[in-house]
């Protein structure tokens, strides 16, 4: 089998006396939705974090397209084909939506340093940014000013921002979040066809989603992954329902 | 159109009322204030690239500023004096032509900026206003101390540089000159606003994280914008030298750097003609109420503050309303 786009190798990371990441291994195959589960401050956006570049991991390596990257900066690892978005929202608030979009289409061809043209004529770079916001439903938002979108929204746009990137791998904290049930279940069905494009590293909480989307499941406590498989297994693992899934069935 | 659209254009065409009616009244002064507002409007849009747009607060403008005014003093000196700058490895001789005293001010301009830039750029919020001001203070200090070109006294050019085509003696044609060179710089900060870098930068000043997250780097886009608007102050440092025929240190002292702050904040932060706006609303208050009573800055201070606490977009953004996220 050929090697893993994506993986993370015995990753440790501590905030103090807490191990925020501790001893975790996964990795990311083409194709497939990888969904990382576990319970509120398990560490799953800490480990997002240190995959996409913005913590050090303590020790341990992680291992991107064939190369080495755990000591890369974030801006090497997006230039490389990491696509991101963030658990709470990070964009460029004052700016329109289009705005945003083209941000992330102009950071992708990674030419800012260009002066004189007017960014917001540039067909190339509209065609990218209008194309990312119709996936994900935000077309007819396009010229509203980012901060005014509600919470939902702002996720589609945080998923379109990294499509326009074209990665070669997605890293999602919890798209869904925020989104109501009809958003929710259109989002989900374009990740659906989106993991034949690159495949997706998704934190999620909803389980219905989790169970229908994910080709595999790792879950995360305390920092550990107690296991990692297909939904099924994952389902009816003991370890898994007494730490995780079974407290959600007895509440 | 735009309020703001037409703020703006309502405001060249009182600069140029002004002047050109002060010009028949035969008011030479009134003319040399207005010529005032296009230069200092000039300091305050280079500053307003690096704060409004890149939401850089430099506290450091002055070394720009100063260093454009002396660039003017050291070239212009050595030309009246007929000596050269220096004869070896090749000889370089002074200038009294206006273009050539420019080009020299906006390089060492972007050079110092560069630098500069380069190491303040390393922190930021507090830090970065406190490096950028040590930085305007080592080149005050330098000025007062550095005896070739004056001191402490500063430098006096006997006859002001001259332009092609152009008689500058005569205040109305220095105005007109100085004007053009605010609207080609107000053309060439709309043009930088509106490019790839423009969204670029404007995004890194609301979220790096967000830009890092795309694949670019916050600091060199920083960097690039401190550059050019060390730059632009230079110009304008150079053009106020010339204005009044004499450098002194007082061009480097924090205090300069302040009033184009100042002129920043009274007219807008971030928007285009603030600068222009802001310094208009200086001279004519330092005008006016300078000629009620000495304590006029009390007064200003007082602005400031109202200002800051209840019109964010300062004379711009009260008269034009907010900034739309225009497409
Ligand atoms: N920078 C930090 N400094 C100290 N502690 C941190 C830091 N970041 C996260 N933590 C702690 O590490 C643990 C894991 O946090 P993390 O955000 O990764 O959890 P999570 O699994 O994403 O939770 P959630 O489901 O609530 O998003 C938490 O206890 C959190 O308080
Ligand atoms: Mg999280």
């Amino acid at each position: 089998m050929t090697e893993p786009i994506l993986s993370v190798h015995n990753i440790c990371k501590s905030f103090g006396a807490l191990k925020a990441s501790n001893d975790v291994s996964l990795d990311l195959r083409e194709g497939e939705i990888h969904a990382l589960i576990g319970p509120n401050g398990a560490g799953k956006s800490t480990l997002i974090q240190q995959i996409a570049g913005g913590l050090r991991p303590d020790s341990g390596t992680i291992r991107f397209n064939g190369a080495d990257i755990t000591r890369e900066s974030t801006v090497a690892r997006a230039r490389r084909g990491l696509g991101r978005t963030f658990q709470i929202s990070s964009l460029a608030m004052d700016m329109s939506v289009l705005q945003n979009a083209m941000l992330g289409a102009l950071g992708r061809r990674g030419d800012a340093l260009r002066f004189f043209t007017p960014v917001m004529k540039d067909s190339a770079l509209l065609d990218v940014a209008h194309d990312a916001l119709a996936q994900v439903g935000l077309e007819d938002f396009a010229a509203a000013r980012t901060a005014e979108l509600s919470h939902g929204q702002r996720r589609q746009l945080e998923v379109a921002v990294a499509l326009t990137l074209s990665p070669r791998a997605f890293l999602m904290d919890e798209p869904m979040a925020g989104l109501g049930t009809e958003g929710s279940h259109r989002l989900m069905g374009f990740l659906d066809t989106l993991r034949q494009r690159a495949p997706i590293l998704l934190v999620e909480h909803d389980m219905d989603a989790v169970f229908s989307l994910a080709d595999r499941i790792s879950v995360l406590v305390y920092g550990e992954v107690i296991a990692t498989g297909a939904g099924p297994e994952i389902r009816v693992d003991p370890l898994v329902r007494s730490a995780y899934l079974g407290e959600e069935a007895e509440a | 159109m735009r309020a703001e659209t037409i703020l703006n254009a309502a405001l060249l065409a009182m600069l140029v009322a002004v002047a050109l009616w002060a010009w028949t009244a035969d008011e030479p002064f009134i003319i040399t204030l207005v010529t005032k507002v296009a230069i200092f409007a000039i300091a305050g849009i280079g500053l307003n690239l690096a704060l409004g747009l890149g939401g850089l607060v430099s506290l450091g403008h002055a070394a720009f500023f100063g260093i454009g005014g002396y660039a003017m003093g050291i070239l212009a000196s050595h030309a009246q004096s007929y000596t050269p700058l220096m004869e070896w490895p090749l000889l370089v001789e002074g200038t009294k032509s206006m273009p050539v005293i420019w080009l020299v001010a906006i390089l060492a301009g972007a050079l110092t900026a560069l630098v500069i830039g380069a190491l303040s750029l390393r922190t930021t919020g507090v830090y970065f206003i406190m490096i950028t001001l040590a930085f305007g203070q080592m080149f005050y200090y330098f000025a007062i101390s550095w005896p070739a070109y004056g001191g402490e006294d500063g430098l006096p050019i006997y006859v002001r540089n001259g332009f092609p085509g152009l008689n500058t003696l005569d205040p109305i044609q220095y105005f007109a000159l100085c004007f053009a060179v605010m609207c080609a710089v107000l053309l060439l900060v709309a043009r930088i606003a509106a490019s790839p870098f423009g969204l670029a930068l404007s995004g890194a000043r609301q979220n790096p994280q967000r830009v890092q997250a795309v694949g670019l780097v916050p600091y060199r886009l920083f960097l690039v914008a401190f550059t050019i608007s060390g730059a632009i102050t230079a110009l304008s440092g150079a053009l106020y030298a010339d204005l009044n025929r004499f450098v002194s240190p007082t061009m480097f002292s924090w205090q300069t750097s302040g009033e184009i702050m100042i002129f920043v904040i009274l007219g807008g932060v971030g928007r285009l003609f603030g600068p222009v706006a802001g310094a208009a609303l200086f001279i004519a208050l330092e005008h006016v109420l300078g000629g009620l009573s000495e304590f006029w800055h009390i007064y200003l201070g007082a602005l400031l503050l109202v200002v800051v606490l209840f019109a964010r977009g300062g004379l711009i953004g009260l008269v034009a309303g907010r900034e739309v996220a225009h497409d």
